[in-house]
């Protein structure tokens, strides 16, 4: 052996029935180096995560931990081998503090609580992760869980660490703060896979990418020597365009009128202050904000999950504030919030593609019987337009990969032809290519007259996305603005409570806005987006 | 670190095939293990399975007798489904069963003398009604003050059958009883007729065991049990109405076991006692659970459980065993199936296989 790596696989295969997920797939990683894994929806990245740490066992292939030959039967023979895994969803018990969710689970002499928590801090410390070991995870924001869940790990003294997904949920500025941190541990001589389908972060972190495409291993480059281009292109076998149209239409029209508008949240903390704003036919509003700013509120009082406060929201001039989600639906707007946990609400884990289809649209079948024909043909239809991988339309969406499940979830809702289309981080998790594809749906919608809203991360996609963008910081709308009046900056200081005006400057360069000011799409943009021919 | 020898470790979903082939291992050890018990009575382990499967076939009299056993399980495992679905963990079937019978008797006794037709028809209602009210109890409360369900439809178990204690000792006793309290034998125009000498209550078992399959898999407020169960946010997104499926779901389900009650108190006690419910009320929980809430699977569930019921009584008659042993017999059996769910979704593993290699 020339190398001693951290970890190897050989020829690793594992099927689902006659899925494959992975098929004679090589990977090695050294210690101190951190590897990204890369690859499209359902090409197997989380099943081969899920051999090393122990969640299935290979079909055949071979594991070497440290240069030994192993055979992983459960998380803990994982757990033991020093790997730590932090998955999606997080497995933290909420009611827990940090302190005790860090300890679980691991064996060995009790400390006292005071000399565990200078433990805690202090490894917290050489690592450069702020933490408050008595906070309990109810309290803490998604960030702070995976810091919980990343000491966590530490805690235990694993030299091996796998991340799937990490940054899906993060904003910009706690990806960087996970991005030092995981530097810190490569120094320290850990090494690391990384699942991420944004090629910046891929660039920004990784030594080395391994790309998978359809279960096989296609070939593994080294950062240094790689562009996104490239990237993309191995990912999925041919060059593709990176360019976001924005087509702009004529007679846009005021569909949905939000006026004045509070809403509280369950602990009377006010979610949204105040705010007002009209969505219009033909056109796509995006939403910015930092998370937690009413977002989630703001999609859910729209659709009638939440009672507004005080305030009206008039759809035709006519208010829709304490109609029954089920009115709302009928009139025609529809919501599609993909969550953190993705499956968490729009979708039945248990159900396949077909019951899936039914969820909102069941009671408008004659009779007291379900209609499952024609939603199965939606359903095959779905999977042919947005290209879903899976191995049958009846088989649980739970066991699809993360971002087929949210093709699901979008390709639904578009095809219930609504007239107001809320969606909010449509794509969260989706690779590259499917990405696009949603973007090229939304504006598709937007063309036939349909009023977008776009909550989205990504300022980037935001700015070539939107006609319209409207900034949302702790409830309150900071600005609302033509997308291609601003830069990326701006709309980063809105986000942080700076007024549009002030942003903007008291300048009135307010020339009038119309069909001619959008032949450079993407100009605002200034991160390197040029043009890729 | 100290591993222990031994841990548990949940399972990736198995197919088909392979739950199959696992289920009927532990119907032969559970076999097996029964055997060993006999063995150690001193008696033939085959003989007695054998005597149990005759015991309960033999002769058109005891088919009869197994099918009457298998009635009121059947309805009432029907009844739990229905709650199960929507994950509401409705173990109040035994109470919903008692004011089902309840309900029932009331017009078996006092108004025995209507025409037949009308007298049962109203019965199987007042049934229906008098175990969907007793369901709806805790849901309305889960739904105003989200009560623990499991707590308070047990706790209902026992206030139900204090109710019939309390009309058999005073409203409801029969004057002509000397000594002990009971409620008068129903009259002849009350009871449930029947058909190949069994009481017709088999026929209504099977048709609701027909209605139900197609209520849950077919209809739109079956669809809206399985959402409810899965996720209430979920539920709420796509317009459904939570507290009203909760409340539609558990009177149906409390429904469905009183109208269990009605036939075993107008059909084969033909009397109202305190045994109308007799227990079936958590064996219809084993029952669901095993038929993995599946309606076809519960009537194959229901008849093997019948069978073992019946078989056992012939058993401890034909050899003189006392009846704690055929309960062991039985325990000793159930333990085995309901132990192989275990193994389908665990697997266990050893010590030392998960270390390196080398
Ligand atoms: N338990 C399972 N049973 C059946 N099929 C499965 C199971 N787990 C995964 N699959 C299938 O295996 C394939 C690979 O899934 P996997 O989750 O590894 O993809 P992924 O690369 O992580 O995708 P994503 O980026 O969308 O998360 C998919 O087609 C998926 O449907
Ligand atoms: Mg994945």
């Amino acid at each position: 052996m020339t190398e001693q790596y951290a970890i190897e696989c050989r020829q690793i295969t594992k099927a689902f029935g006659s899925v494959v997920a992975n098929d004679k797939i090589n990977l090695t990683v050294r210690y101190g180096e951190i590897m990204a894994l890369l690859g499209e929806n359902g090409s197997g990245k989380t099943t081969l995560m899920n051999m090393l740490s122990g969640i299935y066992h290979p079909d055949s292939g071979s594991i070497l931990i440290g240069g030994k030959e192993v055979s992983i039967n459960s998380p803990v023979d994982s757990k033991n081998l020093g790997i730590g895994m932090i998955h999606q969803h997080f497995k933290l018990v909420d009611v827990f503090s940090a302190m005790d969710n860090i300890i679980l689970g691991s064996h060995g002499r009790r400390l006292n609580r005071k000399s565990l928590r200078e433990k805690i801090e202090e490894l917290g410390h050489s690592f450069g992760l702020e933490i408050e070991p008595e906070k309990k995870i109810y309290d803490m924001s998604v960030s702070e869980k995976q810091t919980v869940e990343i000491l966590k790990v530490l805690y235990r003294g694993a030299q091996i660490l796998i991340l799937d997904e990490p940054t899906a949920v993060l904003t910009p500025q706690e990806t960087e703060k996970l991005f030092a941190i995981l530097r810190r541990m490569k120094e320290q001589g850990c090494a690391i896979i990384i699942i991420t389908h944004k090629l910046h972060e891929v660039l920004a972190i990784s030594d080395r990418v391994t790309i998978l495409r359809k279960g096989k291993s296609i070939d593994t480059v080294v950062t240094g020597e790689c562009d996104e281009k490239k990237l993309t292109e191995l990912m999925v076998g041919r060059p593709i365009s990176l360019n976001i149209d924005r087509p702009r239409m004529e007679n846009r029209e005021t569909i949905l009128k939000v006026v004045d508008l509070t809403v509280e949240k369950s602990d009377k903390t006010i979610a949204l202050d105040d705010i007002s704003f009209d969505i219009r036919t033909g056109e796509i509003l995006g939403v910015a904000g930092v998370a937690g700013s009413g977002q989630k509120e703001l999609c859910e009082t729209l659709t009638g999950l939440m009672v507004a406060k005080k305030g009206a929201i008039l759809y035709h001039k006519e208010n829709i504030v304490g109609k029954s989600p089920a009115e709302i639906i009928r009139l025609g707007i529809s919501m599609s919030f993909v969550p953190e946990d993705r499956l968490g609400m729009g979708l039945v884990a248990s159900m396949g593609m077909v019951d899936n289809m039914l969820l909102k649209s069941y009671s408008e079948a004659k009779g007291p019987f379900v209609e499952r024909g024609p939603a199965r043909e939606l359903a095959e239809k779905l999977i042919d337009k947005l290209g879903i991988v899976t191995p049958g339309v009846d088989m649980p969406v739970r066991l699809m990969s993360g971002g087929n499940v949210q093709k699901v979830l979008l390709g639904r809702e578009i095809e219930s032809s609504p007239q107001v289309l809320i969606t909010a981080y449509p794509v969260r998790g989706l690779d590259i290519n499917s990405s696009y594809t949603i973007y090229e749906l939304l504006n598709e919608q937007k063309k036939k007259g349909v009023a977008v809203v776009y909550i989205g991360e990504d300022l980037d996609v935001l700015l070539e996305l939107s006609d319209r963008i409207m900034v949302l910081c702790h409830g309150q709308v900071m600005g609302i603005e033509d997308a291609d009046r601003l830069t990326k900056e701006q709309v980063g200081l809105m986000m942080t409570g700076a007024r549009a005006e002030e942003v903007l400057g008291a300048g009135d360069d307010r020339v009038q806005k119309s069909d001619e000011c959008m032949d450079a799409p993407g100009c605002v943009s200034d991160e390197g987006e040029e043009e890729k021919a | 670190m100290k591993e222990p020898l031994i841990r548990v470790v949940k399972k990736a979903e198995l197919g088909r095939k392979e739950t199959l082939i696992l289920r009927l291992e532990a119907i032969l050890l559970a076999l097996v293990a029964g055997g060993l018990f006999i063995l150690c009575l001193g008696q033939n382990p085959f003989v007695i399975y054998q005597t149990i499967l005759t015991g309960a076939l033999r002769s058109g009299m005891a088919i009869q007798a197994t099918v009457k056993i298998a009635i009121p399980l059947l309805i009432a495992s029907l009844g739990v489904t229905l709650a199960f679905k929507m994950r509401f963990w409705n173990i109040g079937a035994e109470g919903q069963i008692i004011m089902g019978g309840v309900f029932a008797s009331y017009f078996a006794l006092f108004h025995s003398g209507w025409n037949h037709w009308l007298l049962v028809i109203v019965m199987f209602i007042a049934g229906a009604v008098g175990g969907g009210l007793w369901g709806l109890i805790p849901a309305w409360f889960k739904t105003k003050y989200d009560t623990n369900e499991t707590l308070f439809t047990l706790m209902l178990n026992y206030i139900a059958l204090n109710v019939i204690v309390f009309l058999r000792e005073g409203p409801w006793r029969d004057p002509g009883s000397q000594g002990y309290a009971k409620i008068a034998r129903f009259d002849k125009n009350a009871s449930l007729d029947r058909v190949f000498g069994i009481q017709f209550g088999w026929i209504i078992a099977l048709v609701l065991l027909v209605l139900i399959w197609i209520y849950m898999n077919r209809s739109k407020q079956g669809y809206e049990i399985s959402v409810v169960g899965e996720s209430q946010e979920t539920a709420r997104y796509a317009g459904m109405n939570v507290k009203k499926v909760i409340l539609r779901t558990m009177f149906l389900s409390g429904a469905v076991c009183g109208i269990g009650g009605m036939v075993q108190a107008t059909g084969s006690d033909v009397t109202l006692t305190t045994a109308v419910a007799g227990g079936v009320g958590f064996t219809a929980i084993i029952v669901a659970w095993l038929a993995q809430l599946n309606p076809p699977a519960i009537l194959l569930v229901t008849i093997l459980f019948s069978i073992l019921e019946k078989g056992s009584s012939v058993v401890q008659s034909s050899f003189g065993l006392s009846s704690d042993c055929a309960d062991v017999l039985q325990g000793i059996i159930l333990f085995f199936i309901l132990g192989c769910e275990l193994f389908i979704r665990y697997k266990f593993v050893f010590r030392g296989k998960g270390d390196v290699r080398a």
